[in-house]
C-alpha cells in the first residue's frame, strides 16, 4: 500500500530505488540495447564527477559561482539521450549534464563558468542555446523554435529545460498556452527538485504536481521518477514521438532532488532538513540505483566502474587544462558581436578604450 | 552607536519599520526562511513571522502586481527583486501601474510601495546579475529612484522610502554591500529623498557619482589631491528627484564636472545631468561636462567586467581632461 502511494506520488517508475526493475520496467529494459544501457551509466558518472570537480574549482577561485547538478543526473542524461542532433535545446544554468551528452565539450562548459562569453561556441550543427539565466524566459523560445520547425516542415522538436520554481513565472504559462494553441512540437522538461533556491514547491504551487498543469493547456503532463534514468528516457522518447508525429506538446515533470547547494553561494542547511537530504542522497540516488541494476544484470563489474571513473577524471583533467590554457580575450572583445555591422558610436567607444593605452 | 555594513543597515531599517508599523510587509523570493540571498532579511522571518516576511512564488510580475494590490488595500509592502536584472517580468506592473496609479486615480488611491533591488557589477556574479538600469526607472514619470552608497544613507533612505506616499525604487549597490562599516543610529531616522550628499569639499572639479561609483570617485579625488587638484565629490543618492541645486551650486564653484556611472553611456543618467548643467550653469563652465560610464554593450561576463566598469584610472583621465581643457 505504502509502495503504491509512493509510486503514485513519484509517477512513472521503472527502476526502483534499490535498483530492481518493475514489471513494466523489465519490458522497457528488454527493448534497449546494451550500448545505450552503458551510455546512461557513463554519462551519469561523467556528469557527477565533472560537477564535483567544478565545485572544487570554484572553491579554488578558478571558476566563478557554480550551480551544481548532483542528484539530477538521471533526469538530465535520460532526457538528453532521447534527443537527436537536429533538435533545439534551451537549457538553464544547471544543465551541464544535458550539454555534455549532446556534445558540448567539457572545456567550453568550464569556460562559461570562468565568466567568459567566448566559451559559448557549441560545435557546429549543435542546436544548443546558451543557459537561460532569467528564470522561465527560455520556454517561449522553445515554443517558437518548435513553431519554426513546424512551419518549415522539419522533423526537429524543441525542448525547454527548467525547474519547479520556473512554473510560477508568466513565461511558463504563456509558452504552454502557445504550444497548446498551435500544437507545437515542443517538450517542456521540468526538473522538479523540490526547491527554488530556498523556497519549497508548496510555495510555488497549490497543485501538488507540475504535470497536472498541462491539463489547462490541453496537452499531456507526465510525472516521472526523475532519478530513474530509464523512466525519464522512456517518457522523453514518447514525448518526442508525439511531437514528431504532429500530436503537439508534452510537459514532463521529472521528480528529483539536488544533493548539494543551489549554487556555490548557497547554504541549504538554512532551509531544508538533513533527514530529507539524507533520504534522497542515500536511498534515492540516481547513479547508485542504476549501477546496482547494471551489476545485477551482469553488465558492469567493479573493475569496469573504476576504469570508467578514471577515464572520466582524465577527460575532466584535460578539459580543465584546456580551459585554463585558453588565451584570455582582450577587453575590447566586449565590443565584438554587439551588432552585425558595428555602429559608429560603439566604434568610437572602442577607440576610446584602445586610445587609453591599455589595449 | 553600532557599526554596520550596508546589508546590516538595511536589515535594521526593515526591522525598525516592521516593528513600528503593522502595515509593513516584506516580500520576495527567498526573503523569509533563507534571509535573502545576500542575508539582507536575515532573522526577520523568525522574528516577525510568515505573514509579515513573506517568501513568494518565483514571479516578479506577481510580486510587484500583488504588492500594488496590497498597497491599495492598506498595507505598506517592501518588495524585493532578487537582482535588478530580474525586474523585467515586473516592468509592466512598475511602468503601467505603480508609476501612474496616483495620476490615474487623481490621488484617490495613492501607492506607497517600495521595490528594493541589488544592482550593479563588480562581484564576479553570473550573467545578467550585474545590470545598472536605473535610467529606465528614472525615465518613468511617477517613480522615485534612490541608490545609497553608505550604510547610514541606506537605512535612512529606506525608512524615508517606506514613509513616502509614492512608489520608490530602492537600488542597493552589491559591490559595497559589505565593503565598509559605518556607525548607524538605532531606531527610526530618515535621510530625505531628493537630497544629494557632499562627500568631500573641493575647488577644482565636481565629480558626480552614486552607488558603487562613489568610492571610485573618492579614490580618484585622493589620487588628484596628491597632485594639488582638489575634487569635490557629490553622491547623488537620489536619482529621481535629482538634487539640482546641490549639483548646480557645486559646478558653479568648480566650473568643471565629471559624471561617473556604471550604466551604459547612451541614454544613461549622465546625459541628463549634462543637460541640467548646461541649462543652469553654462556660463560658469571652464570645460565641457565629461562622462565616464559603462560602454554601450551588454554587461560582459565577469572575466571582462573590470574593463567595462569605470575605475580610478578612467575617472582620473577624465579629471585630467577637464583640468587641462
Ligand atoms: C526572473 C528571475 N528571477 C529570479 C532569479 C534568481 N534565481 C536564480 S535561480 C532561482 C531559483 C530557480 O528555481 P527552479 O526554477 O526550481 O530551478 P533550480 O535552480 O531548482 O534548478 C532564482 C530565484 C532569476 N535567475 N531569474
Ligand atoms: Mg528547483
Amino acid at each position: 500500500m505504502l509502495q503504491q502511494v509512493e509510486e503514485k506520488r513519484i509517477g512513472l517508475s521503472y527502476v526502483r530505488p534499490d535498483g530492481t526493475l518493475t514489471d513494466e520496467g523489465r519490458a522497457v529494459w528488454r527493448r534497449i540495447d546494451d550500448e545505450k544501457k552503458m551510455l546512461f551509466y557513463r554519462w551519469m558518472t561523467m556528469a557527477r564527477l565533472f560537477d564535483r570537480r567544478s565545485i572544487i574549482l570554484q572553491r579554488q577561485g578558478r571558476i566563478g559561482t557554480f550551480a551544481p547538478l548532483e542528484g539530477q543526473e538521471a533526469a538530465q542524461v535520460g532526457s538528453a539521450m532521447a534527443l537527436s542532433k537536429e533538435d533545439w535545446i534551451f537549457p538553464t544554468y544547471r544543465e551541464h549534464g544535458v550539454q555534455m551528452v549532446l556534445g558540448m565539450p567539457l572545456n567550453l562548459i568550464l569556460l562559461y563558468w570562468m565568466g567568459r562569453v567566448e566559451g559559448w561556441r557549441p560545435p557546429e550543427l549543435l542546436r544548443l542555446l546558451p543557459p537561460s539565466v532569467p528564470i522561465a524566459t527560455q520556454l517561449p523560445h522553445a515554443a517558437g523554435a518548435a513553431w519554426a520547425s513546424k512551419l518549415r516542415g522539419e522533423r526537429s522538436v524543441a525542448v525547454a529545460y527548467f525547474g519547479d520554481g520556473a512554473t510560477s513565472e508568466g513565461d511558463f504559462h504563456e509558452a504552454c498556452n502557445f504550444a497548446g494553441v498551435f500544437r507545437l512540437p515542443v517538450i517542456f522538461f521540468c526538473q522538479n527538485n523540490g526547491y527554488a533556491i530556498s523556497v519549497p514547491f508548496s510555495r510555488q504551487s497549490a497543485t501538488p504536481t507540475v504535470a497536472e498543469k498541462a491539463a489547462a493547456y490541453a496537452f499531456p503532463g507526465i510525472r516521472v521518477d526523475g532519478n530513474d534514468v530509464l523512466a525519464v528516457y522512456e517518457a522523453m522518447v514518447r514525448a518526442i514521438e508525439r511531437a514528431r508525429n504532429g500530436e503537439g506538446p508534452t510537459l514532463i515533470e521529472a521528480v528529483t532532488y539536488r544533493h548539494g547547494a543551489h549554487t556555490t553561494a548557497d547554504d541549504p542547511a538554512r532551509y531544508r532538513s538533513e533527514e530529507e537530504a539524507r533520504e534522497w542522497v542515500q536511498r534515492r540516488d540516481p547513479l547508485k540505483r542504476y549501477r546496482a541494476l547494471l551489476r545485477s544484470e551482469g553488465l558492469l563489474t567493479e573493475a569496469e566502474e573504476r576504469e570508467w571513473e578514471e577515464e572520466c577524471r582524465r577527460r575532466i583533467d584535460r578539459a580543465v587544462k584546456e580551459a585554463e590554457a585558453e588565451k584570455a580575450a582582450p577587453p575590447t572583445h566586449m565590443f565584438d558581436h554587439v551588432f552585425a555591422t558595428p555602429v559608429a558610436s560603439l566604434q568610437r567607444q572602442r577607440r576610446e578604450w584602445e586610445g587609453d593605452g591599455r589595449a | 552607536m553600532p557599526e554596520r555594513t550596508m546589508v546590516q543597515a538595511i536589515n535594521d531599517a526593515l526591522s525598525v519599520a516592521l516593528e513600528k508599523d503593522p502595515r509593513v510587509v516584506v516580500m520576495g523570493e527567498d526573503v523569509g526562511k533563507n534571509g535573502g540571498v545576500f542575508r539582507v532579511t536575515e532573522g526577520l522571518w523568525h522574528r516577525f513571522g510568515d505573514d509579515r516576511v513573506i517568501d513568494t512564488p518565483l514571479s516578479e510580475s506577481g510580486i510587484i502586481g500583488t504588492a500594488i494590490g496590497l498597497a491599495v488595500g492598506g498595507m505598506l509592502p517592501v518588495a524585493e527583486i532578487q537582482f535588478m536584472g530580474f525586474i523585467y517580468p515586473a516592468f509592466e506592473q512598475v511602468v503601467s501601474h505603480a508609476a501612474r496609479f496616483r495620476t490615474r486615480t487623481q490621488g484617490t488611491f495613492p501607492l506607497p510601495l517600495v521595490i528594493r533591488a541589488p544592482y550593479g557589477g563588480g562581484i564576479r556574479a553570473p550573467e545578467l546579475h550585474s545590470d545598472s538600469t536605473e535610467a529606465l526607472f528614472v525615465h518613468t514619470p511617477g517613480l522615485k529612484v534612490v541608490a545609497p552608497s553608505t550604510p547610514y544613507d541606506a537605512k535612512g533612505l529606506l525608512l524615508a522610502s517606506i514613509q513616502d506616499p509614492d512608489p520608490v525604487i530602492f537600488l542597493e549597490p552589491m559591490k559595497v554591500y559589505r565593503t565598509h562599516r559605518q556607525e548607524v543610529p538605532e531606531g527610526w531616522y530618515e535621510v530625505p529623498i531628493g537630497r544629494a550628499r557632499k562627500v568631500r569639499e573641493g575647488e577644482d572639479v565636481t565629480i558626480l557619482a552614486w552607488g558603487a561609483m562613489v568610492p571610485v570617485a573618492e579614490k580618484t579625488a585622493d589620487a588628484w589631491a596628491k597632485d594639488g587638484v582638489s575634487c569635490e565629490v557629490i553622491d547623488l543618492r537620489s536619482l529621481y528627484p535629482i538634487d539640482e541645486d546641490a549639483i548646480i551650486e557645486s559646478v558653479k564653484k568648480t566650473g568643471r564636472a565629471v559624471i561617473v556611472h556604471e550604466a551604459p553611456r547612451t541614454g544613461g543618467l549622465g546625459g541628463e545631468l549634462t543637460a541640467l548643467i548646461n541649462e543652469r550653469a553654462f556660463l560658469w563652465l571652464e570645460a565641457p561636462v565629461t562622462r565616464v560610464t559603462g560602454y554601450d554593450v551588454p554587461v560582459p561576463y565577469f572575466a571582462l567586467e573590470d574593463a567595462f566598469r569605470p575605475d580610478v584610472r578612467r575617472v582620473s583621465e577624465a579629471v585630467r581632461q577637464v583640468i587641462n581643457f
